[in-house]
């Protein structure tokens, strides 16, 4: 016998705004959970500060401020400095470029044989979930620090830890574009009797293309950056150059400025690729 | 009344809907039929705004509703409800949050945002529900019902708009037979009780023929048939259809009385070739 025979509308409608009452309530505690959180942290961070959050915050912009000054004052130098820095510019791109691609397509793999539904081996699904907690809980630094102590300086050690770091990334949000692929278009080359490398192929990546490549030049865009901060620690790139530049006291600022300006030039230029990459594989015509 | 006034929709070269030009008047329920592809779901969309004209007018009581911007295109949509083939619902929503979407043009977005919604509506959701069989599932996400029960959901929520036209597009193609009447049922009874205009997009004939009083045939984008179901010969509906003499409605039938046997069979050559 059915709700409504039993109880009428009435009775249903009583359950149910019994139900939005108890909804209403959870989002209301969970509201001032957040806000509680955000509080707290907030007050551990200031008090932890070493010169205290408030003292500093005059003089936040005291070091941009200087160094504007400088790169003013010497702009006449600027076209100059941007020349002579291009080539590392270019070393720290190639670096961030080569491992994005290589951490990407080891994270395609990782990635699908963790997704429910698309896994190869379904029991190995949480080992290779585990595999990319790890690599993605690794700071690229340390294993940057550990390879230069082992290979020596130079390109190769950033790379190999940049990689290492975007494949565990990488292959989180990968799985995640994985879960929202519409599952019946690989029933149906199931149904045709294709293999697993089939399926996937031609039934998944068409789906999720567009997304891991919004996704993998967003890390690329991070990439850039961690290869930029690789090159503080002897691997080499437009990072060595900004770490002589800025530590190098007063005089440098100038050059400092036109790395900023490269670095600046660079992510607006990945960005640009992106959408206009992105925009073309989604119309798809 | 709803007026159709030369309307044309291209997409690039393609022409979807052709200088359509009709009108439609309070409390009647209209059938669109034609093949796939004919710009039945264009002019539907049109009409609700999801997509604009590229040429003419559709106005409704004497306003310009192709002409309106902002929040008066938006409380054009709530007057006007539509439903869709796919039901078009949040499928992780429970049926009541569904239904309750109808009320989001009436009520304030911080309030909506937060599911803040008055008691007299969620009354209303459930009363709307209990009139078409459902109120059982109000509870229940909405992925967890069939297709429907999903679709009736989908009515109760156009149901709550409390519009003055619905336009239904295809609302059976996705649906068993079974189920197919009881939507089609319902419809009809939304039409007959509430005095609704109702158009409905249908792609099988002995559907328009049973529930709709006038019958709008397209082809290519245009209008070639306006009248009553009786009006609706074979040879009309071959010419609807752009079908050859294999034609048959029976064929096309989804309704539980099959209305004749098939006497001669029909076969697509396709595979015999
Ligand atoms: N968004 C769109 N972009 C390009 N062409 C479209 C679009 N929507 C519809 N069409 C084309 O317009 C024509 C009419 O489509 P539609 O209105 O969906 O027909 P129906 O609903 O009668 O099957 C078709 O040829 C279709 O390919
Ligand atoms: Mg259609």
């Amino acid at each position: 016998m059915t709700d409504i025979a039993l109880r009428g509308v009435d009775g249903l409608k009583v359950d149910y705004l019994a139900l939005v009452r108890r909804r209403r309530m959870y989002s209301g505690l969970l509201l001032v959970l957040f806000v509680a959180l955000l509080a707290g942290g907030f007050g551990l961070a200031d008090s932890r500060n070493a010169g205290g959050f408030w003292g500093g915050l005059t003089q936040i912009f005291d070091f941009p401020v200087e160094l504007m000054r400088e790169a003013i004052d010497k702009g006449a130098a600027l076209p100059a400095n941007l020349w002579r820095y291009l080539p590392a510019m270019i070393e720290t791109i190639n670096i961030a470029a080569v491992s994005t691609l290589l951490g990407a397509v080891l994270a395609v793999f990782l990635s699908l044989l963790s997704t429910r539904g698309l896994a190869r081996w379904p029991r190995l699904m949480p080992l290779f979930r585990r595999v990319m907690d790890t690599m993605r809980a690794i700071p690229e630094i340390v294993i940057a620090l550990v390879l230069i102590f082992v290979l020596g300086g130079g390109p190769v050690p950033a790379m190999i830890a940049i990689a290492f770091h975007t494949a565990g990334a990488l292959g989180k949000l990968f799985s995640e574009v994985n879960e929202n692929a519409d599952l019946k278009p690989i029933e149906g080359l199931s149904s045709v009797g294709a293999s697993w490398f089939q399926r996937i192929w031609l039934g998944v990546l068409p789906q999720v293309m567009p997304n891991y490549l919004s996704y993998a030049l967003l890390r690329f865009e991070i990439n850039v950056r961690a290869s930029a901060i690789l090159g503080f620690v002897g691997a080499g790139g437009i990072g060595a150059e900004l770490r002589v530049a800025i530590s190098w006291g007063t005089g440098r600022y100038d050059a400092a400025a036109a790395i900023f300006l490269l670095l600046f030039l660079t992510i607006v230029a990945i960005d640009q690729l992106s959408s206009h990459v992105r925009n073309r594989l989604v119309g798809g015509h | 009344m709803l007026k159709i006034l030369k309307v044309t929709r291209r997409f690039g070269k393609k022409i979807a809907v052709d200088g359509v030009d009709i009108e439609i008047g309070d409390g009647q329920m209209v059938g669109i039929i034609g093949r796939s592809g004919a710009g039945k779901s264009t002019l539907l969309r049109m009409i609700n705004r999801l997509i604009d004209p590229t040429e003419g007018a559709i106005s409704y009581a004497d306003r310009e509703v192709s002409a309106l911007r902002g929040a008066a295109l938006r409380a054009w949509q709530r007057d006007c409800a539509m439903i869709f083939q796919q039901f078009n619902l949040v499928p992780r929503l429970d049926v009541v949050s569904n239904v309750l979407h109808g009320v989001l043009n009436r009520r304030s977005t911080l309030s909506t945002v937060f599911s803040l919604y008055p008691t007299e509506d969620i009354h209303t959701a459930i009363d709307i529900l209990d009139r078409l069989g459902i109120a059982d599932h109000a509870a229940k996400r909405v992925e967890a019902l069939s297709g429907g029960q999903q679709q009736r959901v989908a009515i109760a929520r156009a149901l709550m708009q409390d519009p003055k036209v619905i336009l239904a597009d295809e609302p059976i193609a996705s649906l068993d037979p079974m189920n197919a009447q009881i939507v089609m049922d319902t419809l009809r009874r939304i039409h007959d009780e509430d005095g609704r205009m109702i158009v409905c997009n249908l792609h099988t004939l002995d559907t328009a023929r049973r529930y709709c009083d006038r019958v709008v045939g397209m082809r290519d984008g245009a209008i070639v048939f306006d009248g009553v179901p009786d009006e609706l010969t074979t040879s009309v509906a071959r010419q609807i259809y752009g079908a050859g003499e294999s034609f048959s409605e029976a064929s096309t039938s989804t309704s539980i009385e099959v209305l004749e046997p098939i006497r001669e069979p029909v076969r697509e050559p396709a595979y015999a070739v």
